[in-house]
């Protein structure tokens, strides 16, 4: 298993909890070349991305190449606390897999 | 024998290969590739994607706001925010109807979860970016021009 690294900032505001996450990924499209060489450099991108607080899944991301460079996102859930935990894991269109967690502020 | 030997092969290649994610993954069996919807993300037409995702006529609405810049200076990072204020929303879908493959992105939501999303996208020339929103088994969308512009030499 890949071990790639992750940003996540996880905070209370009122009564919703805000989230922004950084998965760090090429995320080739497969329509790019290499330059020096001309070739087709292969199609490397995260297509699903889960967001689960407390064993709940609170988002689902489906993501394709058209997704930026190390991809950020941001959103907000609500039935939060500070100290819970938000876990993020994604798998990418090579089987590779990451995961990271942060504790609500 | 009715399967040849090369077909056995390669259907036990590609079991073993999913165990394998399956059993190095943190996503339960089913979940895993299976979800991601191929032809949608791999279709060329903005009517295509939008078929493949069910999500075909949606309806222009104001409670859908899609937050872009007007200029883009570099295709390849463009920050996008769709909201919208509806209740109970079940997903936001992203598509870029000129790039190569319109569909971006989509967002399925938790019921806990509020109607906005914010990611960087891609895209390869000026174009609408398009937000759409499923919300109470309605389909609601927002759209919002951007302009590209290219070589990223900050013109």
């Amino acid at each position: 298993m890949a071990k790639k690294k992750m940003k996540i900032r996880a905070w209370m505001d009122g009564d919703r909890a805000n989230v922004k996450a950084i998965i760090f990924h090429p995320m080739e499209t497969g329509q790019r070349k290499d330059k020096a060489t001309g070739k087709v450099i292969p199609a490397h991108y995260i297509t699903e991305v889960k967001c689960t607080h407390n064993g709940k899944t609170v988002l689902t991301c489906l993501w394709g190449p058209g997704v930026s460079k190390n991809p950020f996102m941001s959103f907000r859930f609500r039935g939060a606390k500070k100290g819970d935990t938000l876990k993020i894991a994604w798998v990418d269109n090579k089987g590779n897999t990451g995961e990271g967690e942060a504790t609500i502020k | 024998m009715t399967v040849d030997r090369r077909t056995f092969l390669r259907a036990g290649m590609a079991a073993g290969t999913t165990a394998l994610a399956v059993g190095a993954g943190l996503l339960s069996p089913g979940r895993v590739l299976a979800a991601w919807p191929k032809n949608a993300f791999m279709a060329t037409s903005l009517d295509d994607a939008l078929k493949a995702m069910n999500l075909s006529g949606a309806q222009a609405s104001s409670q859908v706001m899609v937050d872009a810049p007007d200029i883009a200076e570099n295709g390849a990072v463009v920050s996008v925010t769709v909201k919208t204020e509806l209740p109970d929303v079940q997903s936001i879908t992203v598509l870029v109807p000129k790039n190569t493959m319109p569909l971006i992105s989509s967002y399925e939501f938790g019921p806990q979860t509020e109607g906005f999303i914010t990611s960087r996208i891609k895209m390869r020339e000026t174009s609408d970016v398009i937000g759409v929103v499923k919300a109470g088994g309605k389909l609601h969308m927002a759209k919002k021009p951007v302009k590209v512009t290219l070589g990223g030499c900050g013109g």
